[in-house]
């Protein structure tokens, strides 16, 4: 049971059973992507609102599984505030910790997205991990249609 | 492998030996194995069904005895391949019944069948306003190849309800049956839902209002014993590796006239009599729509898979899964939070489900940690999923070779699932 607990973290199930910002689209929100993973149906919305280049407010709508729903929320949480630039370098820093060979090389730069990183150790749910991520990058690049991580 | 064991793979006769269902575990090498440190319990049958030794070895002796191309070889490999590779299509025949081994088309699985009959059919007899009646059962593999069919010719494509066991509304599939309908599409099992339909019911319906039947025989060939004449359709499609048979090798029947008014799927080699630049003569069915080399290792291994399955008996493998089912319907409506999606009063060894706030996602993975593989996702029938609202389910599918214990670890793992999210 171990090694379930490494990707079932109490912190994922409460990030799951509670999300963050959700559902939730910030009032003047300015920035907004889709994102859809096919092979398991998750499937969010991210709202951001950013001003000056800073993220000012951010939500999400949709449903996945837990590690997708827990990894939405955490990212809500981690780019809250932030620069558009910090929230680039969060997002390379998580998708490197999650995807890279050696991605754990970055753990002291995710602070407590380290809770992620078991996913490592499952691949065919890391796509769950990171759709969020790939959504919330397209919202600030104001990509057109749907962020597919297929 | 000598002439000898060639003409016996032609013989249509099932040997003595029955084995006993205790014993047809052995048979299935990839079954001895522990994943996780936890014995393999294999419960993802409705995708892929592994395959027994008997059919690995008829591969294995196939390509180090007897492997050459068929048709028009002159040579004694070449003869000894063409004996293997048409004596499999007999088998194959005498199967589901069929009235002439001209009606057993090779391709490469179900899928590669329906659109096969999609576009050959579709395009010699459908025109724009023509109807095809599929089911909100169907696997996408029976929707895509008609909606690309709707996208060429301006067909129209209806869809027949199901009610909330997951069973077809036979009143309301009647009533679309109408003067434009062409062809019925349907699955006999479905995939996601486990459901029976009640086909002979569907191909008398449609035959009365004049339109032809398909019948997406995937799910059904592998669990019950298959009378394409008793049936009376006119298609009849289903895949080799979900019966204990090799991948990239499955079957349409066709019945004969049908497939002889029917233009070519594909060309090339083979399918041919005559070439020149200025005219081709077609070969006859069913040749006419096997262009190229075929999958001809793969029809060696569905024929074995097919008198493996005849020494166990159709009739014991379907009473066996039933069995199966039964239990694990039984012991998982037990458990707090766990509903079945797909009830109906006929149905196949397949149980899919939800646990309480479980994704069918995390229950996937938390099984897979205690060595149960089930299937979690759309199961390639999105459309059902939207009809039940929601995601993905969980799915256990079962096979010959599946236990009473199997449905006993199934049940202990979704313990642990309840575990995690409470």
């Amino acid at each position: 049971m171990s090694d379930l607990r490494d990707l079932y973290e109490d912190m994922i199930l409460d990030h799951n059973r509670n999300p963050r910002n959700y559902p939730k689209t910030p009032e003047g929100a300015n920035h907004h992507a889709h994102g859809f993973n096919p092979l398991c149906g998750d499937e969010f919305t991210v709202h951001l609102k950013v001003e000056d280049g800073v993220i000012k407010d951010v939500g999400f709508e949709g449903a996945g599984c837990a590690i997708s729903t827990a990894s939405a929320s955490l990212m809500t949480e981690a780019v809250m505030g932030k620069t558009e630039a910090d929230a680039e370098e969060i997002f390379g820093n998580v998708h490197k910790l999650l995807t890279e060979e050696g991605g754990e090389a970055y753990l002291p730069k995710v602070g407590k997205l380290a809770v992620l990183s078991g996913v490592r150790e499952y691949p065919m749910r890391v796509k769950c991990a990171t759709l969020a991520w790939h959504t919330m990058r397209a919202a600030l690049e104001d990509v057109d249609g749907t962020v597919c991580t297929e | 492998m000598s002439m000898t064991k060639v003409s016996s793979a032609l013989a249509d006769v099932t040997t003595p030996e029955v084995p006993s269902l205790e014993h047809i575990r052995r048979d299935f090498p990839v079954l001895h194995q522990k994943v996780y440190d936890r014995p393999l319990v294999y419960l993802d049958n409705a995708a892929t069904v592994q395959k027994p030794r008997a059919v690995i070895d008829a591969i294995s002796d196939f390509y180090a005895h007897d492997y050459a191309n068929v048709r028009r070889g002159v040579h004694l490999l070449s003869m000894r391949a063409d004996q293997a590779y048409e004596g499999a299509r007999e088998t194959i025949r005498s199967f589901i019944n069929a009235a002439d081994r001209r009606e057993i088309v090779y391709v490469r699985g179900a899928t590669e069948a329906i659109n096969l009959v999609a576009q050959s059919f579709g395009r010699t007899h459908l025109q724009a306003g023509d109807e095809i009646l599929v089911t909100e059962m169907e696997h996408h593999a029976n929707i895509v190849p008609w909606q690309l069919l709707c996208e060429q010719l301006g067909t129209v494509l209806k869809v027949a309800p199901i009610n909330d066991a997951g069973e077809l509304i036979m009143e309301a599939l009647a009533r679309l049956i109408g003067p434009r309908t062409r062809l019925v599409a349907v699955a006999h099992v479905s995939n996601a839902l486990g459901t029976v339909n009640p086909v002979a019911d569907i191909v008398r319906l449609a035959h009365a209002g004049g339109a032809r039947v398909l019948i997406d025989g995937a799910q059904a060939v592998p669990h019950m014993a298959v009378d394409v004449r008793a049936l009376d359709c006119d298609f009849y499609a289903y895949s080799g590796h979900k019966m204990y048979g090799p991948t990239g090798i499955g079957v349409l029947y066709g019945k004969r006239e049908l497939l002889e008014a029917m233009a070519p799927y594909q060309g090339g080699g083979e399918m041919v009599k005559r070439v020149s630049f200025e005219e081709v003569i077609y070969s006859d069915p069913p040749y006419k729509f096997e262009a190229g080399t075929p999958h001809i290792a793969g029809a060696v291994g569905l024929a074995a898979a097919i008198d493996y399955m005849r020494r166990i008996g159709l009739d014991r493998i379907a009473a066996h899964e039933a069995e199966l089912l039964a239990h694990a319907t039984e012991a998982l409506q037990a458990i707090p939070g766990v509903r079945i999606v797909g009830t109906a009063a006929h149905k196949a060894g397949v149980i899919s489900f939800l646990m309480g706030r479980a994704h069918a996602h995390d229950i996937g993975t938390i099984m897979d940690r205690q060595g149960v593989a089930i299937r979690a996702g759309h199961h390639c029938a999105m459309p059902v999923m939207t009809r039940f609202r929601v995601p993905a389910t969980a799915r256990a599918s079962f096979a010959v070779y599946n236990t009473h214990q199997d449905v006993e670890t199934l049940v202990q793992a979704t313990h642990k699932v309840r575990e995690v999210f409470g």
